[in-house]
């Protein structure tokens, strides 16, 4: 499969605080994150809140610039170009969010919100934008006649829908997707993930998707990248990822998280403390502090991003575990 | 005897636009040192059955039930101040969003002597040492020095940490948790049901545990109600319900999770949506989404059916192996 999309130790820093009583600090939101999509596959990227999936997310579709390293689209560099040539790559990249009450804006039909895209584009005239938006209505499964409704009349099912539709109007090569189905129901959910993948099918779309629901990623991805507190613990295809993880976080997340599979009971582990804070990263490796393997190299030296097989992955003892 | 039994609970709201039924038909029963869970998406009405348990429902709510007993206790027959003494002391409950749930304002260690002082269960010069005895008890390091805390300095995890601690402070007979790890992520929420359960265990608790998530269910109910469109439809043991649930929604919801999906085959969804509060269907509430509904069930509501702890409201269950 072709790559559309390759990002090189992407790093994205902010400046906080510096407000009357608190000093200045820097917060790796993100620091050191490579990865590759391509065509008509799925790249999930998981984390626990705080880990810098959102942020990731931000400077995929364009919408941040890296503090350091570059994506780049195509095989086209997007930092080094100009404001005019980055906005035709963005075209291809669009994004849909994960709050289906936020995302869409109240105050304009369905109607509206497909075509607005088009219109800022400057695509066809006005009765070639109605058609596109109504065809693509009829595609992620919206009927044509609520085509004049306002958001607050749908679901939350049917607002993803909107949401999904709005995002493919530009015929886009990637989308980058923020927990598309976090706020759903089970039921919904399913709806809605099905959808996703018919169009990935149709359209051979690179999806990146944002998830902290291992369920949902092992059903949609093919490829997983987990993250920790801003940085790449392990990146891999998704069975191997699943049936042999090698970095120590990424099995605790395996077990930690709840199965109706009766087997899955038995592989829990304690959990103990709580990811550390970006301001105040540890100086060695991240997960050192919750680590059962830890030693005294891992809470000295932050562990290089190597190959394992076939995965990449952060760790110093990977090898032996 | 149980420890809490409720039959027939019903709640309506009084709207301008008429009486909205939230919850109908709802049995709850839970003995001492039983996990129940109750599961159902939203707008089922678990929330609302546990807050008419609590007495938390006000005008222009209103709670009818054919028996209402705790402990022996006719809920029913008391008196507002009768009832307040036992809210927070022999039931107590712990809600789904930490952060909100506390008072931002006030440190945490006040919060949690407000509910002994409340219920006058400790002497004045004993208070603080009961609270730090608390917090020891549900995992936070240096019990001591968090006293002074306000919620916005401590991490989800640990807010909902301090307000299991404000549940367990008078030693309750019962623990409602309503959505406990809703907010909180995979390894905290492990942290959390872990607690809780052990909490439960040592205490021997009669433990009521809301939540959507079925992974969380099958790892820490002994008995599980299912909840649809304000009604429970099927009451199983957990390892029963997962092997062969009775009710068509069980069967579908089950079905519905990526988890059980094999490789990236399409999942098998539930057409339509839940019915909200005010277009509820005749008959069986799910019969518009049900794949084996007849004239029968699009006419007569069905009524629960079964030996006690293996009920099923539905005109045609599913065969039990």
């Amino acid at each position: 499969m072709s790559v559309l999309m390759q990002a090189r130790g992407l790093s994205r820093h902010y400046m906080v605080g510096g407000g009357l009583l608190a000093r200045k600090a820097l917060v790796r939101a993100v620091d050191g994150v490579s990865f590759v999509l391509r065509e008509a596959e799925t790249l999930a990227i998981v984390g626990e809140s705080g880990s810098g999936k959102s942020t990731l997310a931000r400077m995929a579709a364009l919408m941040e610039p890296p503090s350091g390293g570059e994506v780049l689209i195509d095989g086209h560099p997007t930092a080094t170009i100009g404001e005019a040539a980055r906005r035709r790559l963005r075209l291809n990249v669009q994004m849909v969010f994960q709050n289906p009450y936020g995302s869409l804006n109240p105050r304009k039909t369905v109607g509206a919100i497909l075509e607005e895209p088009l219109a800022l584009n400057r695509r066809g005239d006005k009765a070639a934008r109605a058609h596109a938006a109504r065809a693509m209505m009829d595609r992620v499964g919206l009927r044509q006649d609520q085509y004049g409704r306002y958001p607050h009349m749908f679901s939350g099912g049917q607002r993803q829908r909107i949401a999904i539709a709005r995002a493919l109007m530009l015929n886009p090569r990637i989308v980058v997707a923020d927990e598309p189905v976090s706020a759903l129901d089970v039921s919904i959910q399913a709806q809605v993930l099905n959808l996703m993948m018919d169009l990935q099918d149709e359209f051979r779309l690179a999806f990146m998707f944002i998830s902290h629901d291992l369920g949902v990623v092992r059903h949609i991805a093919h490829e997983v990248l987990v993250l920790y507190c801003g940085r790449p613990a392990e990146y891999g295809p998704r069975e191997s990822l699943f049936q042999a993880p090698r970095h120590p976080y990424t099995r605790l997340l395996l077990a930690a998280t709840p199965s109706v599979d009766p087997r899955h009971r038995q592989r829990r582990v304690p959990v103990k403390g709580e990811p550390p804070s970006p301001l105040h990263p540890p100086p060695g490796c991240a997960f050192a502090a919750r680590c059962p393997h830890a030693t005294a190299l891992c809470t000295a030296e932050r562990p290089a991003w190597r190959e394992a097989g076939t995965h990449m992955v952060a760790c110093h003892h990977a090898d032996s575990l | 005897m149980p420890l809490l039994e409720i039959r027939n609970l019903a709640v309506e709201f009084a709207t301008a636009s008429g009486r909205l039924q939230a919850v109908d038909g709802v049995d709850v029963s839970v003995d001492a040192g039983e996990v129940l869970c109750i599961v159902g998406e939203s707008g089922s009405g678990k929330s609302v059955s546990v807050l008419a348990a609590m007495g938390l429902i006000t005008w222009p709510g209103r709670v009818s039930a054919e028996a209402m007993g705790f402990a022996g206790m006719d809920l029913l027959s008391l008196s507002p101040r009768q009832r307040r003494r036992l809210v927070g002391r022999d039931m107590a409950m712990v809600f789904q969003e930490p952060t909100s749930s506390l008072n931002p304002c006030y440190p945490v260690g006040w919060q949690i002597a407000e509910a002994l002082r409340t219920h006058h269960a400790v002497p004045k010069a004993r208070l603080r040492d009961r609270v730090v005895e608390l917090l020891g008890q549900v995992g936070i390091a240096a019990p001591a020095t968090r006293l002074g805390a306000f919620p916005h300095q401590l991490s989800g995890g640990m807010n909902q940490r301090v307000m299991i601690a404000m549940a367990i402070s008078c030693n309750p007979r019962l623990l409602i948790a309503d959505e406990p790890t809703t907010a909180l992520d995979v390894t905290v929420q492990q942290q959390i049901l872990d607690l809780l359960l052990d909490l439960q265990r040592r205490r021997g608790m009669g433990l009521v545990l809301i939540t959507h998530d079925m992974g969380v269910v099958a790892e820490t109910a002994h008995r599980v109600q299912v909840m649809y469109a304000g009604q429970m439809v099927e009451e199983q043991p957990t390892g029963a319900l997962f092997a062969a649930p009775r009710h068509p929604y069980t069967a579908a919801l089950l079905d519905a999770l990526p988890e059980r999906a094999v490789g990236r085959a399409r999942l098998p969804t539930i057409p339509g949506v839940v019915p909200g509060i005010a277009d509820r269907p005749q008959g069986c509430l799910f019969n518009p989404r049900c794949r084996y509904a007849d004239d029968l069930c699009r006419a007569v509501p069905p009524a629960l059916a079964g030996a006690p702890d293996r009920r099923v409201r539905c005109h045609h269950p599913l065969a039990a192996p």
